[in-house]
């Protein structure tokens, strides 16, 4: 019966042997391969990014442009949605229960474990009487973060806005930034995007399988904490900003105010302008497209990135350059017989100012006297003419023209100023003369300057010779830093005393009855300015006030530019004084009537027309309209000057 | 043991109590860990899985107190019928079963869901313990290796039908029990070892040619070796021509008659397959488990796969995952030490027994405990298939520890009254 005995050991050994193959096995699983530790812990922990607040931008006097305003994100965890009241959760988010379906629906396609947005951004009042109730809607949860405030609705095209990523500035940030981060993506969001953004902290969050969040990983020992982003001081003035943007109201255009002695930009206006709340929110996908169908196009950037023929205060570059060149002194005169006539040229003026001296040049903005000095620039110095030109823009680019400037903000256009180059091209050889281009010598033809440039040059008349790069931000963070590019002195390679007849020339304009802005004259105050017309080939001129002031230890310089207004004493000219007043004395005493005018004044263009402003006509102005030429030397070129006109 | 001792209770075998007892408290903690809940910690309830099996312990001690009680004769006597009955359920549960995760294997009975292919077990071990009692005096011949062999089979047909191909496999571990009492022989067993091996092979080598030379050349070893016995060459050239048609049938086998899971699972066990997140996903999860336990553990409650399910069915199949993450290395082998002893006490109780029926019945509870021991905690490691089969007494479920308990307490009950039975 028991002759099979000793098989009891093969068994025995058996079940032993296969114990200790189970043994040798989790030795190796357990205790060797350190492998399985690591995927536990990956399978468990999340890293979750914990966003800084994003630095507050405060304007020259510590007034708050830019601030971060708490919003409520509702997430809701699908499965866990048991017996709400739903009528009562779609009143308070202003829903219907389609919707509601459609949206729990897709928060279960996303996971049925995990919380979903549900509705974003609800505002501190909405959310209030939702938290009231929010105990009773089980799988439903609130997200606080902050989103960008602007208590004033101002200066959008300075500030900026943020956005999503794309893919390509996860791309380029070397994998710092996430699929739905945020980053500035105009303004000075983006160029300070670096200091602004702060620093993410991360926590270290346990999950369940599903991803369910558990609680916090050895009790946060491995956790990094969020820095906020530096705080910028800018330097607009908040209510000189305000001040300009309703004088801008209804009409296309910018105002650059420049503190000479420093390049700090005091108001900076691009309208039409928009309310950069409209960039934040809810609506801000449907708000964004308005703006960007609106056809007067309130996305573009017109202080530094609109070019245009600037006119009038070229004649104040032209003649401190000749004066500097030796070409002309403060006692040259030439005789305006209405127009200037030389070599077959034909440039008219609007009046005849017989003979002219430099001071009466810039009074009256006589073309005649500037023809004659464009001539001797190009043709009377002992060189060709090409050689020549090359040495007039020279001087021109000291003046911070055909390149940018260097503004703190993305997407600063050069404008543009034709190279000798350029022209020996154009004109099939290099002996082409003065009269070819005569039109440079008034700032019209095929030099483009922008609204910040003509600020500058303002800047450098008040400042006798000198500028520092235009910029918006005057500190940043807590230590109050200035970039090191905003405090080096850039010199406009003209002599101080050259600038004295210039400034006399632009204060007698202001300043004495007749002058072309003597209607906005400021009483007590010593303002040095111009009118200036930009031809518009598209429709009415665009209309330029520039001004600097007081004459003696300058505070303001500015340039206000109205597109298609005509004439720029009747509407940047009172824009122009009541922003130097607001500044200076704080208060404006300009007529109440201009103010009014200019109020309420609507110079938007209709779509379909294209002239919708009636040119003024007026004798002193020097308002200029020209048929855009496609000069050849072959061609016939017109430029229009009012009463009279020139032809080759 | 003191066999002099003729009270009642000092006859009973107090060690495999002890050790049964053992592992049900391992495994109610480990349940408790598995179904923790981090976030609501609560008391003790009663709805929750550790909560039941506490009631499923309770009972099982009653049922087992009740086997110690009631005479031996009875369950011998019933055997046919609880046989029958057992049939009967597995016959039920293709009409009336539940179907849970493509095995229609539950009856329901109101909260509490039957598993027949437990309780089949337990009887198959009876009748066979039974029916070979009686043929003892025979020396061992083919007619009853085939009537015990059908003993076994009838109900792996039916439980084949659910499909529970995992509980079914559990049957053929009674084939030590035919060779311990000597219906099989060693050569047998040792041919069948060598067809394990020889499978494994065949899938893990890409060309079977090559499996078959390598063959070929170990058969002409053999045969170099023992070139003076011709009854050896001949008995090695049949071995040879055996191997050779296994090894091409394997993989045909594979291929058409395993469904693609079962497929799937050997394939992820040899290495030929790596699906973390689809079909490896519970033997990676519960490897990681594991292997995240290291040498000490991470402590009662503190296992992180455990807690927040990233292990499935970790109360039952995979209930192993909690205790090698908890308690570590540590822990595991003290576990597995502790089955290692009962198995083992098992057998020197087998050995003691004076009945041919004893015996059987003993070696049956063995193979069968060791069975379920090698695969489930294999499983988990990573070096068998994934067999959804529990964890004797440990893995949550009332079906399981109560079979697993009168299967146990009756072999008790046997060695307890062996000296009745000695005239036989």
């Amino acid at each position: 019966m028991n002759s099979f005995f000793e098989r009891k050991y093969i068994i025995q050994g058996i079940i032993i042997a296969i114990a200790f193959i189970i043994i040798a096995r989790l030795f190796y699983i357990q205790v060797i391969d350190e492998s399985y530790i690591l995927s536990a812990n990956n399978n468990v922990l999340r890293k979750v990014v914990v966003y800084p607040a994003r630095g507050v931008i405060l304007d020259r006097n510590g007034k708050v442009l830019v601030q971060n305003e708490p919003v409520y994100d509702i997430l809701v965890t699908p499965r866990e949605v048991k017996n709400i009241d739903t009528l009562l959760l779609c009143q308070l988010l202003d829903i219907d229960k389609t919707e509601f379906d459609k949206r729990i629906q897709k928060a279960r396609e996303h996971s049925p474990y995990r919380a979903s947005p549900f509705e974003k951004m609800l505002d501190v009042q909405t959310f209030a009487v939702f938290q009231e109730h929010l105990d009773k809607f089980t799988g439903f949860q609130a997200q606080a973060r902050t989103i960008r405030h602007y208590p004033d609705s101002i200066a959008a095209h300075f500030l900026g806005y943020i956005q999503e990523v794309r893919d390509q500035d996860i791309e380029k940030s070397n994998g710092f930034y996430r699929l739905g981060d945020y980053i500035g993506a105009s303004g000075v969001e983006r160029s300070y995007e670096e200091l602004l953004r702060g620093t993410r902290g991360v926590k270290n969050q346990m999950v369940d399988a599903f991803s369910r969040p558990k609680g916090i990983f050895m009790d946060g020992k491995y956790d990094t904490v969020a820095v906020s982003g530096d705080g910028l001081v800018s330097s607009l003035d908040k209510d000189l900003q305000v001040l300009a943007e309703r004088l801008m109201k209804n009409k296309l255009g910018s105002v650059v105010a420049i503190e000479p002695s420093t390049g700090e930009v005091l108001t900076y206006v691009s309208s039409p302008g928009y309310d950069p709340n409209l960039m934040v929110g809810r609506q801000r996908g449907n708000n964004y497209m308005k703006l960007l169908n609106d056809p007067s196009r309130p996305l573009f950037n017109r202080p530094i990135a609109a070019s245009y023929p600037p006119g009038s205060v070229f004649k104040v570059v032209a003649a401190l350059t000749a004066q500097q060149a030796g070409v002309i002194n403060a006692q040259t005169v030439f005789n305006c017989p209405g127009g200037y006539f030389a070599n077959g040229a034909r440039m008219r003026c609007t009046h005849v100012d017989g003979p002219t001296d430099l001071i009466k040049s810039i009074q009256k903005s006589c073309n005649t006297y500037y023809g004659y000095v464009y001539a001797r620039m190009l043709d009377s110095r002992g060189i060709s003419t090409p050689e020549a030109y090359t040495l007039w823009r020279e001087g021109l680019t000291k003046f911070g023209l055909g390149s940018p400037l260097g503004i703190d903000l993305p997407g600063e256009k050069g404008g543009n100023i034709f190279t000798a180059e350029q022209y020996t091209k154009r004109f099939g050889s290099n002996k082409w003369k003065s009269t070819y281009n005569i039109s440079n010598s008034i700032g019209q033809g095929e030099i483009g300057i922008t609204p910040l440039q003509m600020a500058n040059i303002m800047a450098i008349v008040a400042n006798r010779g000198y500028y520092y790069r235009p910029h918006l931000v005057k500190a940043i963070g807590e230590k109050h830093i200035v970039k090191e590019e905003y405090k080096e002195k850039i010199s406009s390679g003209v002599d101080a005393k050259y600038y004295e007849p210039i400034i006399e020339g632009m204060s007698r304009a202001v300043n004495l009855p007749g002058g072309t802005g003597y209607a906005v004259r400021i009483n007590g105050i010593e303002m040095c300015g111009k009118t200036g017309t930009a031809e518009n080939a598209h429709g009415a001129d665009h209309a330029v006030f520039f001004a600097f002031a007081p004459r003696e230890n300058p505070k303001i310089a500015i340039a206000v530019f109205v597109e298609n207004a005509g004439y720029g004493g009747t509407w940047a000219g009172p824009i122009a004084s009541m922003v130097i007043e607001k500044y200076l004395r704080d208060t404006i005493t300009l007529p109440k009537h201009l103010q009014d005018r200019i109020y309420n004044g609507n110079l938007i263009p209709k779509v379909e027309e294209k002239k919708t402003i009636v040119k003024k006509s007026n004798t002193l102005s020097d308002t200029i309209k020209n048929k855009r030429q496609t000069a050849s030397l072959e061609d016939k070129k017109q430029i229009f000057v009012h009463h009279s006109q020139i032809t080759r | 043991m003191n066999n002099q001792n003729t009270s009642f209770f000092g006859r009973i075998d107090w060690i495999t109590i002890s050790l049964w007892f053992a592992l049900c408290i391992i495994g109610w903690f480990n349940i408790h860990a598995a179904v923790f809940n981090p976030d609501s910690p609560g008391l003790f309830n009663l709805e929750t899985n550790y909560g039941k099996q506490s009631i499923y312990i309770f009972t099982a001690l009653i049922i087992g107190f009740c086997i110690l009680i009631i005479d031996q004769r009875f369950f011998i006597s019933a055997t046919p019928v609880i046989y029958a009955i057992v049939i009967l359920l597995l016959i039920a549960v293709l009409i009336v079963g539940r179907n849970v995760g493509g095995n229609q294997a539950w009856i329901p009975l109101g909260s509490f869901r039957l598993q027949p292919s437990e309780f089949g077990k337990l009887a198959t071990c009876l009748l066979l313990a039974v029916y070979l009692n009686t043929q003892s005096n025979k020396t061992p011949n083919i007619t009853t290796l085939l009537i015990g062999c059908s003993i076994v089979l009838f109900p792996v047909f039916l439980v084949m039908l659910q499909p529970d191909t995992g509980s079914a496999l559990a049957f053929f571990s009674l084939i030590f029990v035919f060779y311990r009492e000597g219906y099989v022989s060693t050569k047998f067993m040792v041919l069948g070892g060598l067809a394990i091996v020889l499978f494994v092979f065949a899938l893990l080598v890409p060309n079977e040619w090559i499996l078959i030379g390598i063959i070929a050349i170990i058969s002409a070893i053999a045969l170099y070796v023992n070139r003076q016995k011709r009854k050896h060459i001949i008995n090695i050239c049949l071995l040879f021509l055996a191997s050779m048609v296994y090894v091409l049938c394997v993989d045909f086998a594979y291929e058409n008659i395993l469904q693609s899971h079962q497929r799937n699972r050997i394939d992820i066990i040899l290495g030929k397959m790596d699906d973390p997140r689809g079909q490896g996903y519970n033997l990676n999860q519960s490897k990681i488990a594991i292997g995240s336990g290291q040498l000490l553990g991470k402590g009662y409650l503190q296992g992180t796969q455990t807690k927040y399910n990233f292990v499935p069915e970790q109360s039952t199949d995979f209930i192993f995952c909690t205790i090698g993450e908890e308690w570590g290395f540590v822990g595991s082998v003290t576990l597995i030490g502790i089955y290692l002893f009962l198995l083992l006490r098992i057998i020197h109780i087998a050995e003691r027994q004076r009945t041919t029926f004893a015996r059987v019945y003993a070696y049956g509870v063995a193979s069968i405990l060791f069975f379920h021991f090698f695969i489930n905690i294999g499983m988990t490691i990573g070096i068998v298939p994934v067999i959804g089969i529990p964890l004797p007494f440990i893995s949550y479920g009332g079906s399981s520890l109560w079979s697993f308990t009168i299967l146990l307490f009756l072999l008790l009950k046997f060695d307890s009254a062996r000296k009745g039975l000695s005239t036989s």
